[in-house]
């Protein structure tokens, strides 16, 4: 420290600068604009702001007038059944596809990304194929109609107690593929030596499935939960370009609530609290496995 | 990713192996269905959609949607087409996508080569930001963007998609790097290498697949954004997939479904067209979104 730094001692010192300041711009900017903005939002959540922030304090008033929106609760209660089918039905079909691929099945390359296209899609494209092809006077009904099977009905879409299950195939449709890729990958990891040794030992095959290599997948079925949870709180452009929200509000999720308060109803404060709400749920999946999976990496 | 030969195949007798292949072709008929059908009837006369079949093949093959999509078709209260917005879309993708892999390359190699106390933890923050409901961005998001007059403007979006982009490019290249071997760093540290000498000439000439995996995955979901586009850009900038929503969901005049199956094509083709050439690496790509490499 005392002497004279010479020309070799401030390159080092350079050296172990430069990291630090080729990271700080992506710092800088996260921190700003992801948790800068998560507090602003949050403080907005407190506040009487209407159409414009407002900077005057009301507790928690914006959150007891969010619960006692029908308006919401519908949201809530959609996001439930729309998260626990979608999570459900891509995991089992995601599951079951990759199962059977892996059975050295004849044009497994061609099969694959015929399961996985969907992915590429954006979700207004995913809404605008799904929506025709549901339509009860244009689409699958009126097919079957006219192919002479005249009672077959299929109206989901434009009965609001089923809506919302129009969106879960839809949403199921995109993304079942790639939980696919996921446990194809899970199930290629798997020691081959030990089903041998298991089929050996005269085990069956639901044994073998159940023992050994559902075990195995534990963390191909956790990915695919988070990915599945964060992508359906997330869920917004499909029921835009599928539903609208409707009909009525039959299909309304938090995402869209949220920017309707917020956007068109000029209820700012109480769309700040639903986007908290929002990200208070994706952090109680998330942080707990970010935690646990850079924990495991030290 | 092991090799393609390993498999858990089982010992299945012949109804059960027909049950299995049935079932893949029935899934794969699924999968295909909606975007077939939506081709098929591009191609047909209005009047062929809304007088007959979805499923069957067009009695007189035409490409007027495909024209009326991209240059005549009432998109809001102007009747352009969706080709400005096309653009409007490349303006946006491309730069984005350049900026947040470049970033993510060289947060990848500080984060793994240039480690330093608290390192993981600062990742972990990048990381969430690639979960977070953008919802909880929105409003101080637009308030930003009005107040430095970005408002509106292919500026203003690439930098959303670049902010909310760093997190998974960072990710990929963090978790790639992570396994190149150090050794190879420290001996060129030894020969007097700086840090972006070491960057230049050891790890990026390595980085192809990796980079290839962050560019598709980084314009897929850019390029299929809407909740950005439709918050914070104006005719100027409207991205195509508000667009097709627009030409798609608007409620006056007659319902051209050729028009607007073709317009969602339109928005389609570049995605498909990335997975169809570089399709293995998107699987890879997605593969390595799940944290560990």
């Amino acid at each position: 420290m005392a002497s004279a730094p010479t020309q070799a001692d401030l390159k080092t010192r350079l050296q172990t600068l430069i990291p630090k300041l080729v990271l700080s711009p992506s710092l800088a900017v996260i921190f700003l604009f992801v948790y800068g903005f998560i507090i602003f939002t949050v403080y907005l959540s407190f506040t009487d702001s209407r159409i414009l922030p407002s900077f005057n304090l009301v507790g928690f008033e914006n959150y007891s007038k969010l619960f006692r929106l029908s308006h919401w609760t519908t949201s809530i209660t959609n996001l439930g059944i729309f998260a626990g089918l979608y999570i459900g039905i891509s995991t089992l079909i995601g599951l079951g596809l990759a199962t059977f691929l892996d059975q050295k099945i004849r044009g497994e390359g061609l099969l694959r990304p015929i399961y996985l296209y969907p992915m590429a899609l954006s979700f207004i494209v995913t809404g605008t194929a799904w929506k025709w092809f549901l339509d009860p006077g244009i689409g699958l009904e009126h097919t079957m109609h006219l192919w002479g099977w005249e009672s077959f009905s299929f109206d989901w879409i434009k009965n609001s107690d089923y809506a919302i299950y129009t969106v879960v195939i839809a949403a199921v449709w995109q993304s079942s593929g790639f939980v696919m890729a996921m446990f194809l990958a899970g199930l290629r990891g798997i020691d081959n030596e030990i089903l041998k040794a298991a089929q050996m030992d005269g085990a069956s095959n639901w044994q073998m499935y159940r023992r050994i290599i559902l075990p195995q997948l534990r963390p191909a079925f956790l990915s695919a939960f988070v990915i599945l949870s964060h992508l359906a709180v997330k869920s917004y452009d499909l029921v835009i370009a599928l539903t609208g929200g409707g009909p009525g509000r039959a299909t309304e999720l938090p995402a869209t609530f949220m920017y309707s308060y917020t956007f068109t109803r000029n209820q700012m404060g109480i769309g700040a609290s639903s986007a908290v709400i929002m990200l208070m749920t994706i952090a109680a999946i998330m942080v707990p496995y970010l935690y646990a999976e850079l924990r495991e990496k030290k | 990713m092991s090799v393609a030969t390993q498999d858990t195949a089982l010992r299945t007798g012949r109804i059960s192996r027909a049950f299995i292949y049935l079932f893949l072709l029935l899934m794969a008929l699924f999968y295909l269905l909606p975007f077939a059908i939506m081709v098929i009837n591009s191609l047909k006369p209005l009047s062929e959609i809304t007088g007959g079949n979805m499923m069957s093949l067009p009695r007189e093959w035409t490409l007027d949607a495909w024209r009326a999509a991209w240059s005549t078709a009432q998109i809001g209260v102007e009747p352009t087409g969706l080709k400005p917005y096309f653009w409007n879309s490349i303006k946006m993708v491309v730069p984005a996508v350049a900026i947040s892999t470049v970033l993510g390359a060289l947060n990848g190699y500080v984060l793994t080569k240039w480690r330093f106390r608290g390192d993981t933890i600062l990742f972990g923050l990048m990381l969430f930001s690639c979960f977070i409901p953008f919802q909880i961005v929105l409003i101080p998001m637009a308030r930003v963007l009005g107040l430095t007059g970005l408002a509106g403007t292919t500026t203003g979006l690439i930098l959303v998609h670049v902010v909310y982009g760093i997190g998974f490019s960072t990710l990929y290249f963090r978790n790639y790097y992570a396994v190149f071997p150090t050794e190879l760093v420290r001996a060129a540290m030894m020969d007097g290498a700086g840090f972006f000498g070491i960057f230049w000439r050891i790890l990026m000439p390595s980085s192809g697949p990796i980079t290839v995996v962050c560019i598709i995955w980084q314009f897929t979901n850019i390029w299929n954004d809407f909740l950005f586009g439709a918050s914070f850009a104006d005719f100027d900038s409207q991205p195509i997939t508000v667009a097709l929503n627009n030409l798609v969901n608007s409620s006056t005049g007659v319902k051209e479904y050729n028009v607007h199956f073709a317009g969602a094509i339109y928005a389609a083709l570049p995605t498909l067209l990335v997975y169809i050439v570089a399709g293995r690496y998107f699987v890879r790509g997605l593969m390595s979104g799940s944290v560990k490499g």
